[in-house]
């Protein structure tokens, strides 16, 4: 009731120009420069996030903050305390007859199908007779408001018979127990080469999982329509996803139903798959009340409920040279899918694809083993296996490193793919845009990497406590669905007749900007103000069937799919404008909110209300699919990646060796983003990205006890980065002669996701420093998280280590 | 001298409320029923910030401002305070206010849902302190997670509130049937400011030492003025829930859904807002907020700032007591281990008795106290450095997995008296090393009357194994947790001998170049 006037946001987007704080850091030749000829927020501008002013000033409106509907019903999860259990009975009488409780939803009540996975159809919406883990969904309770909703759902009498649960990857590889069959690739004869290599290392490493922590919870809101079809409101990455898993959970058509989402309040992955689970219990009960039902997960039930990145086992294997140059390779990835297989499948291929990162191996074997536990089912998380992947041979190249006493960036510059040779990946894809060299020769100059390593040394000799490290590491990142399928983007443009734009594309918002991106490329495309555009919520009954917003690829596929869309009318404008003011098509020219036809010059809006008088069509769906693009999943070989995106990161860490706690104290990046799109968005989304990734190598720790119960379901035991965790030193760069080789949207490159992987330079600047606790004389052992008490336990290790060898 | 009605101030208009449920959070009232939805829930436990509001008060004859959680703040609690959300900054004539335009500047946001608390975190900074260090910024927004930005654009946009044209104009008021009432200005412009005196002028007026007293099938709440009514009212309730900042009680209700019958407040008691110094000790009273009272503790023992910066977000220490948190007396509360190195006293009332316990007496066992029914902490004594004897050497560290906002692993406070190097007395308190807060007897003795070398560091390091057999956890093992504990005793011996210990102090390399 006391929200000032919505305004056009656009409308009040501040110029970027007079920003000092933040022109240190973009891309002077792109961002800042707007050239009179365009318009106003075109595609390359420093825009603010569309919605910035809404944010700033609460109005932005999330599902949880729309006006509710009379007689709307608030429901809650009744949730499993066991990890693996045959239930045996279920009394749910108490919950039922709880203060405010108007129905309670079970499996029973499902009109539809009983299940919400994503590829394999091994999820439940409501488990039945077995519990498969700790928190698992077991009914839901519909109540006149969210608290008596939530107390009600604790009140359950639940018998079960305990069956053995398989917690942990060891569990499950002792177990045998997997989601999916386990996967190998091979490239040339990794025996071979590890037989005859005049070094060999073996070695194996863990690495936790990581919560979203996105900070708005999952959250459906769900409204029945006439002739039994349904409205919903989902916070989702994957719209047209939710439309069939509640389609098929009411057991109606895709046509039955209509999903909106006009902006998630964060999704980084974890609201791909997970929302269908969330929709479908709402949209069941408003099914079965006819009232609307509105469910949001509170933070503890969130993070107990919803799937977190994979966590892995790595075990390698590594033959090299006396320079370091490696040889063979063997892994084994073995990761923790949960009771489900969810996205499992695209996941650990992925982190197998990734196993090289920038490095050629041309001897290789990955065996993939995707594990089943009695743990919730892990889901996407930005990066999706590509950061596991990564970690693994970095981890070998350091190992490398330490063991031959060299410098860790020589040992990764040595092995670095080539430009024209040595340039095809283990799945056989020819890599044409290679521009690691040359990022990490400027970083390297940038950040006086040599000289600081040097110094540091010399520090740690005379600081018998604190130690610090220091560790330059690069990212090579593949850009697109590794599921070729999912490459393809829809658009629907509308120019209504004071020639003002309403944009619609299969994209969702979840802050990455995308929404911003795409009306630039519209702005830039029909070369009108980007206030003339104004897009509108994602909602499947605009754009059918599109793709999770995911890989990385929203704005590649909706910008391209928003251009053809833009193209279209354009066209047919200038088809127009050349027939009634008498020039060639050719003659015809849109430029910053005027079109030149021959001799005459008119505004952009005259011209579309001439063309609607003259009966010309103003709305045009646009399409988009990725080219080039083609892989063989039986044998993993081809091109499953248009493109790849390249960072590089410096970091320097301190540690105190008597408790273990860390500080990262520096940081440098230069990222490449190509021609950016919007430079400010692109560096927001490198900054962030690092920040998350480092908080998934230190600080975030995800502890399940003895009975499978998550312990760490809410902030105050889940610690993500905070304000104190930023680097005192952090100077991020995009990189200025970027420009992706490949026809993507203006020439720009995909950004979600790449610089998450940055952060690894935090984890092996802590093993650098952990190694400087023991005199440089054995290689570090330490599993992800690097918490203080990790660390502790690693630098004793090394110091004991280096203590039984001298 | 009661009333029934809830009266405060939502964007300088009277709201009056005379049917509230006693625990009702702020973040539901203003989104339920006030469709004020700018301000969001993250966590409904304090530990996220995305529902951060700001509460003027008028305390001393001046305004006081503070950022809180709605989350776990009771609507009660606001009887005769301001309040500001995420709606109240922007102009009517649409300006936004500088906090919300240099977010917007400095690309601030992402996907916006953590924005609003940022935004108001900004704003009361902006309204308390006119040049702020980084540390100062750090410290305000220590309460605020975002998960998209890294922090840098906000960290940019706390500088940058400052540099825009001051805030002006008057505030959006919805209600088309209220006058709206100029945004007061930053206390460091309040001199010139007619809207802050304004508003001070109200606020004291509202403080009209009636009683609250609000009975609603859902339970009770009282909140009386004075700390005789106060002591009776406890002593009469004896199973009643004394509410102070609630920042423990708001989770009991969020996330335990428990009943509460009667709650008393503490809050408007005029006697338990003191703070008294005398020439030997420091008093303060149940309901000074842990912000104030380490503002008063700070200049006496300089050691604890680490104490004051960790021991919780900015939001937390403005709502939560430092009683509160002696008579919650959690295991891992960090004020108990430095308190009682310190040899902190607490003063116990019940009615009109009064007794004076040490600190360390208070705690029986793991949630056990040494409190009548119908008793309560009604303030801490801390006895003053020169009071003390001797050339005492005191340290508090705190061990936790993140710098901001966590609670502890493990909490070391130590007081050792040297005498020509010799260990006069040492007194060695722990948090998270027991059922409650302790102090290590063993270790103790190993240092006492010897000097502070590495024998006696040796001996004190295996002593404190038989001091404590901690417990695993999701925060830290029991072997770490001894680990550190053992440790922290050489980085005391270390610390004393001017051997840099700290990362906080440590910085990037340069080169030679």
């Amino acid at each position: 009731m006391d929200k000032p006037e919505a305004p056009s946001a656009v409308q009040s987007l501040v110029e970027p120009a007079a920003e000092p704080a933040l022109a240190a850091h973009l891309n002077a030749g792109q961002g800042n420069k707007r050239p009179d000829a365009e318009p106003r927020g075109a595609a390359g501008t420093a825009l603010p996030h569309e919605s910035a002013v809404l944010h700033v000033t609460g109005s932005a409106t999330y599902i949880d903050d729309l006006p509710e509907l009379r007689r709307t019903l608030h429901a809650a999860i009744g949730l499993a305390t066991e990890a693996h259990a045959r239930i045996t009975a279920l009394d749910l009488s108490a919950v039922r007859s709880a203060p405010g409780v108007v129905a309670v939803l079970t499996a029973d009540d499902i009109p539809g199908i009983n299940d919400f996975g994503p590829v394999v159809h091994d999820d439940p919406i409501f488990a039945t007779d077995e519990v498969q883990f700790h928190g698992q969904a077991l009914f839901a309770v519909l109540a006149d408001d969210m608290r008596a909703a939530r107390a009600a759902a604790r009140l359950a009498r639940v018998d079960y018979n305990r069956l053995p649960a398989a917690l942990s990857v060891d569990d499950a590889l002792q177990a045998g127990t997997r989601v999916l069959p386990d996967t190998a690739l091979r490239h040339g004869d990794a025996d071979a080469a590890l037989a005859t290599a005049p070094h060999r290392l073996a070695g194996s490493i863990r690495l936790g999982g990581q919560d979203h922590f996105y900070l708005e919870t999952h959250i459906a809101y769900a409204i029945p329509q006439e002739d039994d079809t349904m409205k919903v409101y989902s916070s989702s990455q994957h719209p047209g996803e939710v439309q069939l898993q509640v389609a098929h959970a009411l057991g109606r058509e895709a046509k039955d139903v209509v999903v909106e989402c006009r902006r998630m309040g964060g999704g980084f992955g974890g609201k791909e798959s997970q929302p269908g689970q969330i929709a479908a219990i709402a949209a069941i009960g408003a099914m079965r009340t006819g009232r609307p039902v509105k469910l949001r997960l509170d933070r503890d039930d969130d993070m107990i409920l919803t799937g977190k990145r994979h966590d892995f086992r790595i075990d390698w294997e590594v033959g090299f040279d006396d320079d370091g140059r490696m040889l063979g390779v063997r892994f084994r990835q073995a990761t923790r899918a949960g009771y489900s297989a969810d996205l499992t499948g695209a996941i650990a291929d992925r982190a197998m694809f990734h196993a090289d990162n920038a490095y050629h191996l041309a001897n290789v074997a990955i065996d993939s083993q995707r594990c089943k536990t009695n743990t919730v089912s892990n889901t996407a998380f930005r990066g999706f296996g590509g950061p596991q992947g990564m970690f693994g041979i970095e981890e070998v190249v350091d190992a490398i490193a330490h063991h031959l006493g060299r410098d860790p960036l020589e040992v990764r510059k040595l092995n670095y793919y080539g430009i024209t040779e040595r340039n095809t990946t283990h799945y056989g894809q020819l890599i044409e845009d290679n521009v690691l060299h040359e990022l990490t020769a400027e970083l390297e100059a940038d950040c006086d990497y040599h000289a600081r390593r040097a110094a540091l040394r010399a520090w740690n000799a005379t600081s018998p406590v604190i130690k610090k490290g220091i560790a330059l590491t690069p990212v090579k990142f593949g850009i697109s669905f590794t599921a070729t399928h999912l490459n393809q983007a829809g658009a629907l443009l509308h120019v209504y007749t004071d020639g003002t734009v309403m944009l619609n594309h299969g994209g969702t918002e979840m802050g990455q900007g995308l929404f911003t991106k795409v009306a630039q490329v519209v702005a830039r495309e029909l070369q009108i103000d980007i206030d003339r555009i104004r897009v509108t919520a994602s909602d499947t009954a605009r754009v059918p069937n599109a793709s999770a917003t995911a890989a990385s690829s929203g704005a590649d596929l909706n910008g391209k799919a928003a251009q053809d869309a833009a193209r279209k009318i354009k066209a047919r404008l200038t088809e127009f404008a050349a027939a009634k003011y008498g020039c060639r098509e050719d003659q015809v020219e849109f430029r910053a909110n005027r079109v030149h036809a021959g001799d005459t010059v008119l505004g952009f809006a005259e011209l579309v209300h001439a063309a609607w008088m003259g009966r010309v069509s103003l709305s045009a769906t646009g399409y988009y699919r990725t080219p080039k693009i083609a892989y063989d999943r039986s044998t993993l070989s081809g091109r499953p990646f248009y493109y790849y995106a390249y960072g590089v990161a410096c970091s320097e860490v301190a540690i105190d060796t008597l408790t273990g706690e860390s500080k990262v104290l520096r940081v440098d990046i230069v990222h490449d983003v190509g021609h950016s799109l919007n430079p400010a968005i692109d560096l927001g989304q490198v900054e962030g990205g690092f920040i998350q990734g480092m908080g998934w190598l230190t600080t975030e720790e995800l502890c399940w006890d003895a009975d499978g119960r998550l312990r760490t379901h809410a902030p105050s035991t889940y610690k993500i980065p905070a304000v104190s965790d930023l680097p005192p030193v952090f100077n991020v760069r995009l990189w200025e002669r970027g420009i992706n080789a490949e026809d993507s949207i203006f020439r720009s490159k995909a950004v979600g996701e790449p610089p998450l992987m940055l952060a690894l330079s935090v984890w092996h600047a802590i093993k650098d420093a952990v190694a400087a606790a023991a005199d440089y004389g054995v290689t570090p052992q330490l599993d992800a998280p690097a918490t203080a008490e990790e660390i502790l336990r690693s630098v004793d290790d090394a110091r004991q280590r280096a203590g039984d060898a001298a | 001298m009661n009333t029934a009605e809830l009266h405060f101030l939502l964007d300088g208009r009277d709201i009056r409320l005379s049917q509230v449920a006693p625990t009702t959070t702020l973040l539901n009232w203003l989104r339920e029923d006030q469709a004020r939805t700018g301000t969001k829930e993250g966590c409904a436990e304090g530990d996220c910030g995305a529902c951060t509001v700001v509460v003027a008060e008028a305390r001393n004859g001046q305004l006081k401002w503070r950022s809180v959680n709605a989350c776990i703040q009771l609507l009660p609690t606001l009887h005769g305070k301001a309040l500001f959300t995420v709606e109240s900054l922007r102009a009517r004539d649409g300006v936004l206010h500088p906090a919300q335009q240099a977010m917007v500047d400095c690309h601030g946001s992402q996907c916006g849902f953590c924005t609003p608390g940022f935004v108001m975190s900004l704003f009361g900074l902006y309204q308390t302190d006119p040049t702020p260090d980084d540390a100062a910024i750090a410290d305000a927004l220590s309460g605020n997670l975002c998960r998209c930005t890294g922090y840098r654009p906000i960290i940019d946009a706390a500088h940058r509130m400052y540099q825009l044209p001051a805030a002006g104009g008057t505030l959006s008021s919805p209600q088309p049937d209220s006058l709206p009432a100029p945004l007061p200005a930053p206390l460091w412009q309040r001199e010139t400011d007619s809207a802050s005196n304004a508003l001070l002028a109200r606020l004291v007026a509202l403080d009209d030492g009636r009683t609250l007293d609000i009975s609603h099938p859902r339970g009770r709440f009282i909140a009386p003025c004075s700390l005789a009514e106060f002591a009776t009212l406890v002593a009469t309730h004896p199973l009643a829930t004394l509410l102070a900042g609630g920042t423990d009680i708001g989770l009991w209700i969020t996330k335990q859904f428990r009943v509460l019958q009667v709650l008393i407040h503490l809050g408007r008691v005029r006697e338990l807002h003191r703070i008294e110094h005398t020439a030997d000790q420091l008093e303060i009273a149940a309901a000074v907020p842990l912000e104030d009272a380490f503002a008063a503790i700070l200049p006496h023992y300089p050691e604890l700032t680490e104490l004051w910066r960790r021991f919780a977000s900015r939001p937390i220490r403005n709502a939560g007591t430092l009683c509160g948190n002696i008579a919650n007396g959690s295991p891992i509360g960090d004020a108990m281990p430095a308190l009682i190195a310190i040899g902190a006293e607490i003063v116990l009332r019940r009615d009109t008795t009064v007794r004076v316990l040490p600190l360390k007496a208070l705690y029986l066992g793991y949630q056990k106290k040494d409190l009548a029914p119908g008793e309560f902490v009604q303030a801490v004594r801390i006895p003053l450095r020169d009071a003390a004897a001797g050339k005492r050497i005191i340290r508090a560290w705190k061990i936790s997995k993140r710098q901001d906002q966590d609670i502890s692993a493990v909490f070391a406070g130590f007081a050792l008296t040297l005498d020509e190097g010799v260990v006069t007395e040492a007194r060695l308190a722990f948090g998270g090393m027991a059922a409650t807060p302790q102090r290590a007897r063993h270790a103790e003795a190993a240092l006492t009357g010897r000097p502070f070398d590495a024998a006696a560091l040796a001996d004190a390091r295996a002593a404190l194994a038989r001091d404590f057999q901690p417990l695993s956890d999701m925060r830290a093992s029991a072997d770490y947790r001894m680990r550190v504990a053992q440790n922290l005793l050489t980085r005391l011996q270390l610390d004393i001998a001017g051997t840099p210990t700290r990362i906080d102090a440590a910085e990037a390399s340069h080169g030679q170049a």
